[in-house]
């Protein structure tokens, strides 16, 4: 009894640990200036709904939800389009030093960012790449793909292969197999990957700070980071623009968590 | 419907032969068993009739022609897998409609085929259910549905009924069996079951470490087996056999083992018999008597065990060194540590020479 009692305490300890400088966050958003400046401060805001209108009309915060939501869809995308072949050939075919390229991807998703920030930078100024949208998707979907194929590969693996063979004898070539079969039993590993790099690539800073310099291209970090001007740190704002660039990730992640059901394969073979 | 025709298939993985040389015929509307322990080829040689598997050398033809180069979907055959292998994110109808969808048969066609299926096999009620929410038994027989529907040139099944409990297996096995009399298919049935073999079969194929040991009619099989694996691996329990030597003088052919000195009638004696060869010699544990019979060789035995199997008795003997089964009637008596005395009759004696059968010359008077 003391023990559920004392995992029961903990739990909330560490719930409430990680919540609570969102929840301060998202309190702070609806005070208003002379709130937050009070001394001592607050809990419960008056409801103000001032810095919402300063962060989404005065510093075009409309521009920066766009323009993430256009560099991690597209990402997502690209990255699930190459993952998807690859995690398939490395669980499925016989390749030669298939556990090395295994070894090698998750190396490569290892590597300091900063390392290699200054080869990308020379890239994509050589490939016309700086200040737009793809200059930032290019690195992101490299970096996301060992994460990616890692995941789809375990999943891939788990699923029987008397399934495909099954669909080969039934008549499908190797396109109708994958799409008819592999995919939609593939679905909660698909959904998990796509929401890992949807997050990595929502939350990216260091690369976006470094290639994207005009405001117009900026993503939703670097463009919140920058409301701080030379002598001010508008609080209130940071607070808001911070909600409303959560939110969406939020809203995905619980809508594709329906998705996300482990054992849907099941029936499929014996046990 | 259709014959198949094997032609020198041979398969290696690496260095690791699999099959070697398997050569056979598979008449139209046969049921064909391959049988033989795990790991023998059996199922490996299914693979590669139905494509999915290549073969390193040899031919496989279909109503006489070649289909070395077509892809699974393109034989034409259907294949009942080990594992059920039910698509889970359909339901039992989609299930069965799916190898009709792939091949763009009319929707009418697709219904009519599933009703006659679903009749057919008593699935009528599960048609709308997910697989993951049948038995068993029921996955058993969508898995056959699904091979049914599709009215193919062969069926292949791959161990079917293994995953099944004892009861289940059985009752299933008489329900494939009349399927087949109803359907008249060319079927093609891998298992390593004896009864199963024996059971469903019109004609088994014995096959270990990759080669065909025996191809015959199921009795035949347990009657005359080609050679001693054969004769070990067909009958429970299985065919009592003993190395030793034979020896030939004036006419009179005498095998002897450990203990144990049997003398041969004159039409089991081979023809090119030398003065002295290396032999087997084997007896069914229910061809040996308790009993005087005419025309046996009498042997005494020390009684080890007796398991009672309920119908019969099993009784485990020693001879010298040897140690033999017999299958005795229940009202048997039965005391460890006794003598008995056994009969072996002549006529049920087999004799293996060089690992092959030495068949009894019905011409030479006994």
């Amino acid at each position: 009894m003391t023990r559920r009692v004392l995992l029961a305490l903990s739990i909330l300890a560490t719930v409430g640990l990680s919540l609570l400088p969102f929840l301060w966050f998202v309190l702070t958003s609806f005070k208003s200036q002379g709130e937050i400046e009070a001394a001592p401060p607050g809990w419960w805001p008056s409801g103000s709904l001032e810095f919402y209108r300063a962060a989404l009309f005065d510093h075009h915060l409309f521009d920066y939800v766009l323009n993430s939501v256009v560099v991690a869809g597209s990402t997502t995308l690209l990255a699930l389009l190459f993952a998807i072949p690859a995690a398939y050939a490395l669980a499925r075919l016989t390749i030669p030093g298939k556990q090395s390229i295994l070894a090698v991807l998750l190396c490569v998703s290892m590597f300091p960012q900063m390392a290699i920030a200054g080869p990308v930078w020379r890239l994509l100024d050589s490939l016309g790449g700086l200040n737009q949208r793809w200059g930032v998707v290019l690195p992101y979907v490299a970096l996301t793909l060992p994460l990616a194929i890692w995941i789809l590969a375990s999943f891939f693996k788990e699923l029987p292969p008397e399934l495909e063979d099954a669909a080969r004898v039934d008549g499908c070539g190797p396109w109708a197999t994958l799409f008819r079969i592999t995919l939609p039993l593939a679905t909660p590993g698909i959904f998990t990957a796509a929401i890992l790099i949807l997050i990595y690539a929502w939350n990216e800073f260091f690369f976006a700070l470094l290639i994207l310099t005009q405001p117009e291209q900026q993503t939703l970090p670097v463009g919140i980071a920058l409301f701080q001007g030379e002598f001010t740190m508008p609080w209130g704002e940071l607070a808001a623009a911070s909600v409303v660039a959560t939110l969406p990730l939020i809203v995905v992640v619980l809508l594709c968590q329906r998705w996300i059901v482990s054992g849907l394969s099941a029936g499929a073979v014996k046990g | 419907m259709a014959e198949l025709e094997l032609r020198g298939i041979s398969k290696s993985f690496r260095d690791q032969a699999v099959l070697r040389d398997i050569s056979l015929q598979v008449p139209d509307g046969s049921f064909t068993i391959l049988l033989g322990p795990s790991g023998c080829g059996k199922s490996t040689l299914l693979r590669i009739i139905a494509g999915l598997d290549n073969q390193t050398s040899g031919q496989v033809c279909i109503d006489g022609t070649a289909v070395d180069h077509l892809p699974p979907a393109e034989r034409d055959i259907a294949m009942v897998f080990q594992q059920y292998a039910l698509y889970p994110h359909l339901s039992v109808r989609e299930n069965l409609a799916f190898a009709l969808t792939i091949r763009r048969t009319p929707r009418r066609v697709i219904d009519e085929r599933i009703a006659e299926a679903a009749q057919l096999l008593d699935i009528q009620p599960l048609l709308d259910r997910k697989p993951k929410d049948l038995s068993g038994g029921q996955r058993q027989r969508v898995a056959m549905g699904r091979a049914i529907v599709r009215k193919p040139k062969l069926f292949l099944f791959d161990e079917p009924l293994s995953n099944l409990d004892a009861q289940l297996r059985t009752s299933m096995r008489i329900e494939l069996k009349k399927l087949q009399q109803r359907l008249q298919a060319t079927m093609i049935y891998v298992t390593h079951d004896q009864v199963e073999a024996m059971t469903l079969g019109d004609r088994i194929v014995v096959i270990e470490g990759g080669r065909i040991r025996q191809m015959d009619a199921p009795h035949r099989t347990y009657a005359a087996p080609a050679d001693p694996f054969v004769a070990s691996f067909i009958g429970t329990p299985p065919m009592n056999l003993w190395e030793g030597v034979l020896t030939t003088r004036d006419d009179k052919t005498v095998f002897r083992s450990n203990g144990l000195t049997v003398p041969l009638p004159a039409r089991l004696t081979p023809p090119q018999a030398r003065q002295e060869s290396a032999a087997t010699i084997g007896i069914r544990p229910e061809d040996i008597a308790l009993r005087e019979t005419p025309a046996a060789v009498q042997v005494d035995g020390l009684l080890e065990l007796a398991e009672d199997l309920g119908a019969d008795l099993l009784l485990h003997c020693r001879v010298g060194d040897l140690r033999l089964v017999v299958r005795a009637a229940r009202r048997h008596d039965t005391v460890p540590d006794q003598t008995v005395r056994l009969f072996f009759p002549v006529d049920k004696l087999h004799l293996f020479i060089d690992n092959r059968r030495v068949d009894p010359s019905p011409t030479t008077p006994t």
